[in-house]
């Protein structure tokens, strides 16, 4: 390497983004102030410093006044080192004699008074200058990239990125934890606004998935470990046993009658326990992968093992065995499986929960058979559903001649969560004129605001008006079954401030739907943990910029879709899909990354072999070399996070861009501001 | 042509140093015959005037070792610079502060509160501190002043270079002599030891399982050590992998784990930092009940990690205390 010696010429540039730093930071007095700073040759402030004119700038000040260091103080690194790094490599320096001052989101953003933040601007500004004077220059280094991609979770995000993917000719894995894919959008009768059927629209991209010669569906199985980085991730999956020969299973279902069980008598998850099914079951008609599971929790071949597992207890006639024939295709042995995959990027589509209407208890849902939440009416008014499409109450017969439909149940409510759930209005009116459709029903819909932001959303509300569905404005009060009046009796009686009215109104119900709200997944940490993603603090998972990066994370390669990102409605979450799969084809068709050089290495004279480091790497990337007697790092493993450096206790690892000369410097330049 | 002078000095310190230079045994013989020691207080009488007395730079070379605590080790201290042309800081109270820095952790009032007024073994019924100056029967005694800090000795002036130890080796002591009387010096600012980690030369190395995992720590006195397996496996703090090698793995050799007497390597600012970010990070519990019952077999994490470097680490002493000054 070429001795530091040479004199060091920096160049400052602050930017005022607009007013967005200026308004807060005085600019040209911090530019004033760097400039007194040694090895400041110049220093400028400027309107945009990442336009064209403003990189022109840089550049030309390189070759005019012989800078070999660059600071920019402006935005996050985030969104323009980049920018700035690829403009001081083209007037001629090593890219990473650049660095970075974030005085916008850590400093004009946050801070209200002008003085302080132009203090604290010039302060951050001198850590900088510090600091650059001992970079060194760095390559970025190039890895390839898998073709193969992992799709996490099969709603319709995960089928329509897997199906994107996989037409373009590269190969999907695609995860879903349920014995079928297909998730909420399978369950739901009716799409808004257009009333498609959603099976129709779905099921048979459904069984393309799984017939699909570059898709692989793994059901049942649950991502449990991500290893590696971008381009080059090794995933394990868990492959819950479904007790089931999935090769051997064609799909007959023969087994499901001939269950010991004559009739079904456990409740069904696919139709929200309002229907019943057997130990052995398909979730519904149309599941993909048409194989049968055996639920060990009521298959009487089952007992409860000594660890509080389900073991085989061989005391049933087995009666499916039976009926499977020489299909073979029942195998009780199952255990649990790992599996390994290569792949080189991921897509991570988990989807939602609905919000659990026990946590809103004035609405009654679990103590009145009759309040029912939306996903139960989704079931009810399809015609696959557990009545066929027969809305009937939970007394198995009558149907309702009334119904209240409460909105933002778990949604805009500070007691429970404080966001709107975008889709809730909206299929509670698709609802609403099912319902109608179904019974003739009275039906109330309670809103504290109708939101229609979509292509046809608005004309949908004013069919429902025109077809005299009614709505009440007012966040209901409670459900109550306590009659006032006789004709409030053996009703459930939704007590109400109707705010147009003006008044607070009783209005007697046979049925009340509770439109409950989107949240995130029940395991959405542990998600987030294994793929290194972030979540806002709502707990969805977080984009790498709301505007310009909506399907990226910031762990390069895991992208997101759906509304494991936030609730959003079919269109958006397929239009989310689809980016999501062209960002994965754009980075498979590059065929490498650049990476970040900030990558660790051990100083091989002076690591003693103590062997701390290498537990604690997160990536695996430390391995020891017994001959020699001392760790090494392998840097295409290396995601630079240090966690080894800070721990070597001789002081045996550095960092590129993270050295200690570099961030005592810093430290020490920010400590000098006075 | 006479010969080079050599001087030995002491400051706060305990004379294991001293010994050291005595444990070079017939060796000293040598260094006799090509330097003449001009000063040497443990085995010698010399007067500070005759110090003075010398010529600037007329010294070859000092060897001081000791931390600086009192205001006449520091005057001793710029006086030895002056008419010295090496100054090496020698033993780990020099380089690092060592043992007598760990009071750096108390004020000065404590100190002395305890050693003259409460310490239980104390027969001082008048409460007698010691004075910087008394007035007796026309004689005017003085004593040094007993400073807030204590402090290394390139705290206090420029230093050439370090031997480390608590005591230095014989063998490294030799080293530093046989550079000095060739010529042939490291760059300045050396520590004149190896500069990789304690684990390098520890026959113990081998044994030393990747992960750790600590699910437990025990000092020396609880139990009896495995003589052959690394003292980390065996959940006793060793030093060893932050500390700098050259000592021969005495210790661990003699079946007790590194204490840390050599310092951190030349890349390292804070040893006790840098152990205890290491082996924080390998214990097995990760919740913080765990992680705290695990470290209840640290009952003095100072007196652990930064035996001998509270002085030179970045914690350095209470915040509270000035590091000069006497306090009257």
């Amino acid at each position: 390497m070429a001795k530091q010696e040479q004199e060091v010429r920096i160049g400052f540039y602050v930017c005022h983004c607009g007013t967005n730093i200026a308004a807060m930071v005085d600019c040209p007095e911090v530019a004033q102030f760097v400039g007194t700073l040694p090895g400041v040759v110049l220093s400028k402030d400027y309107k945009y410093m990442c336009s064209d004119p403003g990189q022109e700038l840089i550049q030309q000040d390189i070759r005019e006044h012989r800078l070999n260091r660059v600071v920019v103080a402006s935005c996050s690194p985030l969104l323009h080192e980049p920018t700035f790094r690829s403009a001081t490599e083209k007037g001629g320096l090593n890219q990473f004699y650049f660095h970075m001052v974030n005085i916008r989101e850590h400093d004009s953003w946050v801070h209200t008074d002008r003085a302080e933040a132009t203090s604290k601007a010039k302060a951050l500004a001198q850590a900088a200058v510090h600091r650059v004077a001992h970079h060194k220059p760095l390559e970025t280094k190039r890895v390839s990239i898998n073709p193969t991609t992992l799709v996490v979770g099969a709603g319709i995000a995960g089928i329509h990125a897997a199906m994107t993917i996989a037409n373009s000719g590269k190969k999907v894995i695609l995860v879903e934890r349920e014995p079928t894919i297909g998730g909420h959008m399978a369950k739901f009768d009716k799409t808004f606004p257009t009333l498609d059927c959603a099976a129709c629209i779905l099921t048979p991209k459904m069984s393309d998935v799984g017939s699909h010669e570059n898709i692989q569906v793994l059901s049942y199985s649950e991502v449990t470990k991500v290893d590696g980085f971008v381009g080059n991730y090794t995933v394990t999956v868990k492959r819950k046993p479904r007790y089931i020969d999935e090769e051997a299973c064609i799909g007959c279902q023969d087994c499901i009658p001939a269950c010991v069980f004559k009739q079904p008598k456990f409740a069904d998850e696919f139709n929200e326990g309002l229907g019943k099914r057997r130990p052995v079951y398909i979730p519904f008609p149309q599941a993909t992968p048409q194989i049968v599971a055996i639920d060990p929790n009521t298959c009487l071949n089952f007992k409860k093992g000594e660890d509080g597992g389900r073991v085989v207890s061989d005391k049933c006639k087995k009666t499916c065995v039976e009926a499977c024939g020489d299909k073979n295709a029942i195998d009780f042995t199952q255990v649990e499986r790992i599996e390994e995959y290569e792949v080189g990027s991921v897509i991570v589509a988990t989807g939602f929960q609905t919000f659990d209407a026990r946590r809103a208890p004035a609405y009654g849902y679990g103590r009145f058979p009759n309040v029912y939440t939306s996903l139960e009416i989704e079931r009810l008014v399809n015609a696959s559903g557990p009545t066929g499409g027969h809305v009937v109450m939970r007394d198995g017969k009558s149907e309702p001649r009334s119904v209240g439909i409460i909105h933002c149940v778990g949604s805009r409510d500070k007691k429970t969560n404080v966001w709107c759930s975008r889709v809730c209005c909206m299929y509670s009116m698709k609802l609403a004129h099912l319902l109608k459709e179904h019974t003739g029903a009275e039906i109330y819909n309670f809103y504290i605001d109708v939101r229609t932001p979509g292509k046809g959303y608005e004309e949908f509300y004013n069919k429902l008006l025109d077809e005299g569905v009614h709505f009440i404005r007012g966040r209901v009060g409670e459900v109550t079954d306590w009659a006032m009046t006789p004709d409030e009796e053996g009703k459930l009686v939704i007590r109400v401030e109707d705010t147009l009215a003006g008044y607070v109104r009783r209005i007697p119900v046979d049925m009340v739907v509770l439109a409950t709200g989107l949240e995130p997944q029940q395991d959405a940490q542990d998600v987030r943990r294994m793929f290194n993603m972030s979540c806002g603090s709502e707990g969805f998972f977080l984009e790498r910029h709301p505007k310009l990066a909506p399907v990226n994370t910031f762990n390069d390669g895991i992208y997101i879709a759906g509304a494991c990102q936030g609730p959003k409605d079919i269109p958006d979450t397929v239009a989310q899909a689809g980016a999501a799969a062209a960002e994965v084809l754009a980075l498979i068709d590059k065929g490498f990354v650049e990476q970040e050089p900030n990558t660790a290495f051990i100083l091989e004279d002076e690591c003693s072999g103590c062997k701390s480091c290498i537990p604690l790497c997160p990536y695996t990337a430390i391995l020891f070399d017994e001959g020699k007697g001392r760790a090494y790092i392998n840097e295409a493993l290396c995601k630079g996070c240090g966690t080894c450096v800070g721990s070597c206790p001789s002081g045996s690892i550095v960092q590129n861009l993270f050295d200690d000369e570099e961030i005592f410097s810093e430290i020490e330049g920010v400590l000098a501001y006075e | 042509m006479s010969k080079p002078k050599v001087a030995f000095y002491w400051c706060a310190s305990c004379g294991g140093c001293e010994e050291t230079v005595v444990d070079l045994a017939e060796d000293i013989l040598g260094v006799v015959e090509k330097v003449d020691i001009c000063l040497w207080p443990v085995a010698m009488d010399f007067k500070y005037k005759d110090i003075e007395a010398m010529a600037d730079k007329s010294i070859v070379a000092t060897l001081l070792n000791g931390a600086i605590r009192t205001s006449e080790q520091e005057e001793l201290a710029v006086l030895l610079r002056r008419k010295s042309q090496y100054l090496i800081a020698y033993g780990a109270c020099a380089q690092l502060g060592g043992i007598p820095a760990l009071a750096n952790q108390f004020p000065r009032e404590q100190i002395l509160r305890f050693n003259y007024e409460e310490c239980p073994a104390l027969d001082n019924p008048g409460k007698v501190r010691p004075q910087v100056s008394l007035q007796d029967n026309g004689r005017n005694p003085h004593l040094p002043e007993f400073r807030n800090v204590v402090r290394t000795l390139d705290q206090v002036v420029d230093v050439d270079y370090y031997i480390p130890g608590c005591p230095p080796t014989p063998a490294l002591t030799r080293a530093a002599f046989d550079a000095l009387l060739s010529g042939n010096l490291p760059p300045k600012g050396s520590v004149i030891a190896p500069d990789v980690a304690l684990c390098d030369e520890c026959d113990r190395k081998a044994t030393k399982p990747t992960n750790v995992a600590f699910t437990e720590f025990v000092r020396p006195h609880q139990k009896l050590a495995d003589p052959e397996l690394c003292f980390l496996a065996q959940g006793m703090v060793c030093m060893g992998p932050a500390t700098r090698s050259g000592c021969g793995a005495a210790c661990t050799s003699g079946n007790m784990p590194c204490t840390g007497c050599f310092g951190p390597t030349s890349r390292v600012r804070d040893q006790g930092a840098k152990i205890l970010s290491s082996l924080c990070a390998n214990i097995e519990a990760k919740d913080e009940a765990g992680i705290n019952e695990t470290l209840r077999g640290i009952p003095d994490p100072v007196g652990t990690f930064y035996r001998y470097g509270l002085a030179k680490s970045l914690l350095r002493r209470r915040v509270d205390l000035n590091m000069t000054g006497g306090g009257h």
